[in-house]
């Protein structure tokens, strides 16, 4: 008896295995390609090279004009010299390899992380990896949108748990009437908020992340960033709070209107243990998937919210790269949100199977 | 009857869906009208703006708000010389001396936002030679200097900084001033009245021609006011109502129909297609969608147009796919699709007449949510800066508001206007296809 247990046991985690394995690889071609297809439009499948070409002519032709080191110089040396410069750079871009096999060589380098170094920016503190630069953002979007986005994913499932126990009050229907609300995006409330509360009534700054200069001390940073936060804030949870309390609201509701619930209920169990044990519990995997992709969400930031906040986060990062044209940056913040974005699908597949006994019956059965 | 049908009579019980159709029907109504009244290349003409706007304000705030404020904000005054008499005086060898009175009747306690005076000569060798000066109702005569005019002239009176320190103050202010020294009063009051401006020319060819016209801009203009272009915002606003509807309605139906065919075909036909259709999906997820729109936008061109059809392109492996194909799923063993293998039918037609329609009514909800997120998704991309070069939209409004820092100087308007627009489409929408959901959506029925 007990070999035979152990012996599907077996079976099952060789199963299991081999499934992780498969996911894995599909996972990761997965990315290969996405990121390979960033990678071709921010470089306008090689067109940004002849951008490229013509911005280093120019730079080096006014290096030479410029320096009067070569003021003496005859125009043919000159001349020879210009074009001496511009062979290096070229070769230190490498442009003179086709397009193809660079774009390659930046897929090799981004699926390994290697996110090298940036071609115009460079982060406050003065680097030019591209780590350096996203690094240096990530904080400003982590505080902002994380604080938003737990915000809204807490206080609504709380909230939409409250109303399933008494739909049809007079507080469902006002969040039921409110929640088309959200057609609109958070950069538009955002207008709005910063209209009437800090040009109408200056209570909060229109923008930025803290007072300039910053505060010296810990404590009045704080503040100071409370104080820039709670705009950009408000702006995100009006724009998704009422919705997302809506289709949570619905989801319990179609949970709770399940046979097993109604038996339950029948049988006289209390309330609150049905809530945590025949609602909560079953409805758990689609509440942690949302959970966890509102957690990938959070790195790409939103380029509009942070550009009409003035926010100097991820967002912004990625349109100042993208209007500069600064490709290494660009693919580094795709090739990011693309791992994560992986990681967290295959930790769900994961966590579907350990979670929900009804996804392995089927993947035995197929 | 009908699921259709009975859906329709069913959605008359939600007041929520009137109200949002009613919305949406208006919308349409406004443009329907548009693009009648003002055909695409002369909306694309007018907002190019130049010469056109000259006689408009700048930055003017539409009329009925200022006087739902009890504000007295004037409009824009005009006085033309060939609605005015012009007398010819004594006229000597070829020289003659025209005298022509520009009155206006000002009846506000605001003062105007600008004085110009446009002069157009007609000669042939010899440039006649204006004399201009301005006549308070008081009767106080002020000089404003004189100058030879060429063929198109502008005087931009409000703009003269001798006027202005002659005048103590700026020159619209001080020329429709109360009587009296500068600066005695906190907030000083314009006169009401009748003000001319006096002009006389010398002409020195016996058929030279001067007219002139005065403007006296005002600080409110029209029911929606003007730009920093002097441009009247109503062409952007009415023209937005028919892009943002084409562009949402556009992006929704490539983005829902393609997905959902695709969906079916996947479903229908199995095997390596299904898979590989699951497998664009998940690449798709992993492409986020408005870096690509602002690099398309940047690196290649911002039509309307060509975004329209990455946002179309990229919809097509949505995420939706995947709810599309769980519904779609039980179908394909349906008794109806069995009959219709029976008699022949080929797959397209399997899949175009027998599985896609099935679900449509789900999917109608789905749908009609999805055009305001693309009606927003075109003012997001506006309001970077990535708006379509000539058409006027509603994000193309906004953006020139931020980038002129509107609310900062108090022109509030200019962004609640377009914004306005934009919510009350969202809202339309949003309201319509919530109802749709609860009447088409059975599991939502009982809920």
């Amino acid at each position: 008896m007990r070999a035979l247990l152990s012996g599907s046991a077996l079976r099952d985690l060789g199963r299991l295995g081999l499934f992780t394995a498969k996911r894995l690889g599909a996972l990761l071609v997965t990315v290969l390609i996405g990121v390979y297809l960033t990678i071709v439009i921010a470089n306008m499948g090689g067109k940004v090279d002849e951008l490229r070409m013509v911005q280093i002519r120019s730079e080096v032709a006014e290096q030479v004009r410029a320096d009067p080191a070569f003021q003496d110089l005859s125009a043919e040396e000159r001349q020879r010299l210009m074009e001496r410069q511009v062979q290096l750079e070229v070769e230190r871009l490498r442009l003179d390899e086709p397009f193809f096999w660079r774009s390659l060589d930046y897929l090799r380098q981004a699926m390994l992380l290697d996110l090298g170094r940036a071609e115009q920016m460079h982060s406050d503190a003065g680097s030019r990896q591209v780590y350096n630069i996203i690094a240096e953002r990530l904080p400003a979007t982590l505080v902002l949108f994380g604080t938003g986005n737990l915000l809204v994913f807490f206080v609504s499932v709380y909230a939409a748990l409250g109303l399933s126990r008494r739909y049809g009050s007079a507080l469902d229907r006002a969040v039921i009437g409110l929640a088309p609300s959200s057609a609109a995006p958070g950069w538009f409330y955002g207008i709005f908020l910063i209209l009437l509360l800090a040009f109408i009534a200056p209570l909060f700054p229109s923008g930025g992340m803290v007072a300039a200069p910053p505060p010296e001390s810990a404590w009045a940073y704080a503040a100071s960033l409370a104080r820039h936060m709670a705009l950009p804030l408000a702006a995100i949870f009006i724009s998704q709070i009422f919705i997302s309390i809506y289709s949570w609201r619905t989801f319990f509701l179609i949970h709770s209107s399940e046979d097993y619930v109604e038996m339950a209920r029948a049988k006289g169990l209390p309330e609150r243990l049905i809530e945590r044990r025949y609602i909560l519990r079953p409805s758990l995997s689609p509440i942690v998937t949302s959970f966890l992709l509102m957690l990938i969400g959070l790195w790409s930031g939103a380029i509009i919210l942070e550009q009409v906040f003035n926010w100097p986060g991820l967002g912004t990062l990625l349109f100042e790269a993208i209007g500069q044209r600064d490709t290494p940056v660009i693919i580094g913040s795709v090739v990011i949100f693309a791992y994560l974005l992986a990681a967290t699908v295959f930790l769900l597949d994961i966590l579907y199977a350990i979670l929900d006994p009804r996804v392995r019956l089927d993947r035995e059965r197929s | 009857m009908s699921p259709w049908r009975e859906g329709i009579a069913r959605l008359r019980r939600y007041p929520s869906a009137v109200a949002g159709l009613a919305i949406i029907a208006a919308l349409i109504a406004t443009a329907v009208y548009t693009v009648i009244a003002i055909p695409y290349p002369q909306a694309q003409e007018l907002w190019r703006g130049g010469e056109r706007w000259q006689e408009l304000p700048v930055n003017a705030g539409p009329v009925w708000a200022d006087r739902l404020l009890g504000g007295d904000a004037p409009r824009t005054l005009t006085a033309s010389s060939a609605a005015a008499e012009t007398v010819e005086e004594a006229a000597y060898d070829g020289v003659r001396l025209n005298r022509t009175v520009l009155a206006v009747d000002y009846p506000y306690t605001e003062f105007p936002s600008e004085v110009t005076l446009f002069l157009e000569a007609d000669f042939e060798q010899r440039r006649p030679f204006v004399r201009m000066r301005w006549r308070t109702p008081d009767g106080e005569v002020i000089p404003l200097g004189a100058r030879r005019v060429g063929e198109q002239g502008r005087v931009s009176i409000s703009q003269d900084r001798g006027l202005e320190s002659r005048l103590g103050r700026a020159p619209q202010v001080g020329l429709f001033a109360e009587p009296g020294p500068a600066g005695t009063e906190e907030r000083p009051e314009a006169r009401p009245g009748r003000y001319e401006l006096i002009l006389e020319t010398v002409h020195f060819e016996r058929t030279s021609q001067l007219a002139a016209e005065l403007v006296v801009y005002g600080q409110v203009h029209g029911l929606l006011g003007t730009d920093h272009e002097r441009r009247d915002l109503a062409v952007a606003l009415l023209w937005g109502t028919p892009v943002a509807l084409a562009f949402g309605l556009l992006a929704a139906v490539g983005t829902t129909v393609t997905t959902l065919v695709i969906a079916a075909a996947g479903v229908w036909y199995g095997g390596w297609v299904d898979a590989l259709i699951q497998r664009l999906t998940e690449i798709n997820m992993i492409l986020p969608l408005l870096p690509i729109l602002v690099m398309v936008g940047t690196l290649y061109s911002t039509s309307i147009w060509l975004m329209l059809g990455v946002v179309v392109v990229l919809g097509i492996f949505s995420a939706g796919i995947k709810m599309y194909r769980a519904m779609l799923l039980p179908l394909r063993e349906a008794g109806y699709i069995e009959a219709a293998r029976a008699y022949g039918a080929s797959n397209p037609r399997i899949i175009l007449r027998y599985m896609v329609p099935r679900i449509l009514p789900v999917l109608l909800p789905t749908f009609v949510t999805l055009i305001p997120t693309y009606v927003f998704l075109e003012a997001s991309l506006a309001v970077l800066g990535l708006g379509d070069p000539v058409l006027p939209t509603w994000g193309k409004v906004l953006h020139d508001a931020q980038a002129q820092s509107a609310l900062y100087h108090g022109h509030y308007y200019w962004v609640l206007e377009p914004a306005a627009l934009l919510m009350l489409t969202g809202l339309g929408f949003a309201m319509l296809g919530f109802a749709l959901d609860r009447v088409f959506n059975p599991r939502l029925r009982s809920v």
